[in-house]
């Protein structure tokens, strides 16, 4: 509900056109992320165990 | 007044079928391998952490789905309560192959399936597939427009191939037993065999990196 007030979500999603490639503009978004967060797990440090 | 057959195995216990069962799973499943207390140094890495968190993230969907089943549609429809366990479920579904993903990367440029770890690669690759029917299905019992309109357009890409006959997507009563179901136990046993055979041969090391101590007393051969 609150992020239905924040954003108007009832209309039909937004998608990108690429050639043969259609893809919508949320799913874009998450397989971004997931490639962000690929990188960032394999280039942040881990954190150390106590002692 | 009947014999009793007191014939001794090596180890000094009887001939029974609960005996050789306990021995095999103990030489096969070492408690030490089943929960270690220390993990490689190499573990100590963020990419590592995807695995156990799809695993967090499979539980979440088992527990708000299970929710579901006990509620049913008209309360996931109508109630507040109802929307938010739903959203719950779609949710961390949504982390679970957000997780898997990530975890499935890491491990394809690791290369995991070295080191006699095949089998592993594919039992995850397996429940990959299978999460993906299952997440299909959950599409499909929604009991809502949606629902309706995805099932409709997946009868054709269906029947073209010719299962349409034994999985019927226009079916609801079907689809929603392949969902709660069918698919969850199948998930539930590729996941826990792929656990068992992480434990089994230990976690991958990365490239250049020694294997280590743990998988090589268990799997000379493997480091070899």
């Amino acid at each position: 509900m609150l992020t239905a007030g924040l954003i108007d979500l009832n209309h039909p999603g937004y998608y990108l056109h690429w050639g043969v490639i259609q893809v919508s503009l949320a799913n874009a978004i998450v397989i971004l992320l997931m490639i962000v967060v690929f990188a960032a797990a394999i280039l942040l440090p881990f954190p150390r165990s106590r002692g | 007044m009947a014999s009793i057959d007191v014939r001794q195995t090596p180890d000094g216990t009887e001939p029974t079928w609960t005996g050789a069962l306990r021995r095999r799973l103990v030489a096969s499943l070492p408690p030490d391998q089943l929960l270690p207390d220390r993990q490689p140094a190499y573990v100590a890495s963020w990419i590592y952490v995807f695995g156990v968190a799809t695993l967090a993230a499979l539980l979440a969907v088992i527990v708000t789905g299970t929710i579901l089943v006990l509620e049913g549609p008209i309360w996931w429809h109508t109630s507040t309560v109802g929307h938010f366990v739903n959203s719950l479920h779609l949710w961390s579904v949504e982390l679970f192959f957000f997780c898997m993903v990530v975890h499935l990367w890491g491990k394809f440029f690791m290369a995991a399936w070295r080191g006699r770890r095949a089998l592993t690669w594919m039992i995850g690759a397996l429940a990959f597939v299978g999460s993906i029917g299952t997440a299909f299905t959950g599409y499909l019992v929604q009991t809502n427009f949606d629902s309706q309109w995805i099932s409709t357009q997946a009868k054709d890409g269906l029947n073209s191939v010719g299962i349409g006959a034994w999985f019927n997507v226009l079916n609801t009563g079907q689809m929603l037993l392949w969902h709660v179901m069918l698919l969850p136990l199948i998930i539930g046993v590729l996941t826990i065999w792929h656990i068992l055979l992480v434990r089994r041969r230990g976690v991958v090391p990365p490239f250049g990196a020694a294997e280590s101590v743990q998988a090589a007393e268990a799997e000379p051969e493997a480091t070899a």
